[in-house]
């Protein structure tokens, strides 16, 4: 086992754990948003539970933010080690004749992916953590001195989505996760060396994810855009 | 129909030379000729004029060595499927084209002249552990006393007509050599010979492999489609597979 992490292999392998863990992580946030367009009581106590409950809050959400920093650090190393694979690049090169351009351009689908995770810390966590930690006000409400003013998060999310250029780039931030994941959960299978019988329908699977996940995210966003 | 085309061929004197492309014209190609002899009338040309003909890789030309490594308009082996260079027909070309021909280019294939890379870390790869270790001398097994399933029998057979012509490098993004490893692991893999070495053979395999400095797979499947005799990617699977068992075990 010792030194697994510098093994080609090894390192793929560790990428793809990453890759399904945000998979899953990315389902399960997206459950709870798409509860915000039909029921904004329910997606309040879900929020207020997600953000209070100390599992989640002092487990989940530090597993979860190492596995996003490695996956990206790790997609950065590789790349640096891959270029130096090859120094003399190829005076002409047909890449789109045998390979997709979503799974030449990981690189740039996740660095687009990233800027978006900075400013959706910036939107969202940041003044989460804010005013959980650093204010103490642990309540989730929106007055914490009045317990009859409701639930603070559905209030908060609606006022994001006010302005146009956030919508904007939330909209262009969710193509490059579907190219990303267009490409990145059928890769993901074979780096853990799942391929087999099965391998044809988890593609058609995987397409559906892909577009359909973040095709939900941009609906929730235009929809609050539309409806505040 | 007779061709006449414009090559644009890459030129290094030694493995030092920094090199660049040079423009050649030849004429009168017959669309029957394979890419090779194409070369070879642009090299006797070259040597009529007192020119240094261009260095290029080949030796069986049919298909089975593995030599002749050249990347043409930007694909390795050239614009057809499932073919070596050798076997490229120039009526995949038309009169007026202009052809770009570079070395296999990676780390791991230095260019030692011109269009000639020197492929011995897929030796070295393969010393690590492409074999297995059996008495020939005198004693040997009848096949048919193994009973073997038809289906591991027909994935290793095909496993094992990898060529080790580097396409699958030459043609990957990051470099990597996973198709190449991949079959020769899963040759073995495979059938009941080779699993007596099979722990030692996968980690010792990679370990070379990432030793020659090759680059990290990132399933983009180029390899698949460029490799001359259709190594599937289920081969990376199963050498993933291998390797992570027997990392758990060494
Ligand atoms: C929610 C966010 C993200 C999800 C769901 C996600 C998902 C995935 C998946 C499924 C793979 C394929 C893994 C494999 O081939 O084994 C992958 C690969 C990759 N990701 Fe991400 N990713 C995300 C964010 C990012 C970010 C922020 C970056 C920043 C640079 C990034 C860079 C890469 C790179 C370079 C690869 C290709 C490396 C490889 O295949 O070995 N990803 N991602
Ligand atoms: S896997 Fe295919 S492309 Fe790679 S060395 Fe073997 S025959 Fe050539
Ligand atoms: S010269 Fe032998 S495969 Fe082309």
């Amino acid at each position: 086992m010792s030194g697994i992490l510098n093994s080609s292999i090894g390192r793929k392998f560790a990428m793809a754990l990453s890759a399904l863990f945000l998979m899953f992580f990315l389902l399960q946030h997206f459950s709870i948003n798409i509860l915000s367009v039909f029921s904004p009581e329910t997606f309040n106590d879900v929020s207020h539970f997600m953000g209070t409950f100390p599992l989640v809050q002092y487990v989940l959400q530090p597993v979860l933010i190492f596995g996003v920093v490695f996956h990206f650090v790790m997609g950065f190393v590789l790349e640096i080690k891959n270029n130096k694979a090859r120094r003399i690049s190829y005076a002409k090169n047909n890449g789109g004749a045998n390979s997709s351009w979503m799974s030449r351009n990981m690189i740039w689908s996740g660095a687009a992916i990233l800027a978006f995770v900075c400013l959706h810390f910036y939107d969202f966590w940041f003044p989460e953590i804010n005013t959980k930690f650093i204010v103490g006000d642990m309540s989730g409400l929106i007055d914490p001195n009045n317990a009859e003013s409701g639930f603070r998060y559905y209030e908060e999310l609606q006022h994001k989505f006010v302005d146009l250029w956030r919508v904007v780039l939330y909209v262009v931030a969710f193509v490059f996760l579907a190219l990303h994941l267009l490409h990145g959960f059928d890769s993901a299978f074979q780096s853990v060396g799942a391929n087999n019988k099965y391998t044809k329908g988890l593609k058609r699977f995987s397409k559906i994810y892909a577009i359909g996940i973040p095709l939900g995210f941009i609906f929730i966003a235009v929809f609050h855009f539309l409806n505040h | 129909m007779d061709m006449n085309l414009t090559l644009k061929i890459w030129r290094q004197k030694n493995a030092s030379d920094k090199g660049s492309m040079v423009d050649y014209k030849v004429s009168d190609i017959s669309p029957d000729m394979s890419f090779l002899e194409m070369l070879d009338v642009l090299n006797e040309q070259l040597i009529n004029n007192d020119e240094e003909p261009v260095a290029f890789d080949h030796d069986c030309r049919e298909g089975i060595c593995g030599m002749c490594s050249l990347y043409i308009n930007g694909e390795a082996h050239g614009p057809d499927r499932g073919v070596t260079t050798c076997q490229l027909h120039m009526r995949m070309f038309k009169d007026g084209d202009t052809i770009t021909i570079e070395p296999f280019r990676a780390t791991a294939f230095p260019v030692v002249k011109d269009l000639i890379v020197d492929r011995s870390s897929f030796d070295r790869i393969q010393h690590a552990g492409g074999f297995i270790s059996v008495n020939t001398s005198g004693n040997t097994i009848d096949a048919n006393a193994t009973p073997i399933n038809k289906e591991d029998a027909d994935d290793a057979f095909s496993a094992a007509t990898c060529i080790g012509c580097g396409a699958c490098v030459a043609s990957c993004k990051n470099s990597s050599a996973m198709l190449f490893v991949g079959a020769k692991v899963s040759q073995f893999a495979l059938l009941p010979q080779g699993k007596i070495e099979a722990t030692d053979r996968v980690l010792n395999m990679v370990k070379q492999m990432d030793d020659e400095g090759f680059g990290n797979c990132t399933n983009t499947g180029a390899c698949e489609v460029e490799c001359p005799k259709g190594i599937s990617l289920e081969n990376i699977a199963r050498m993933n597979r291998e390797y992570l068992a027997a990392s758990l075990k060494g």
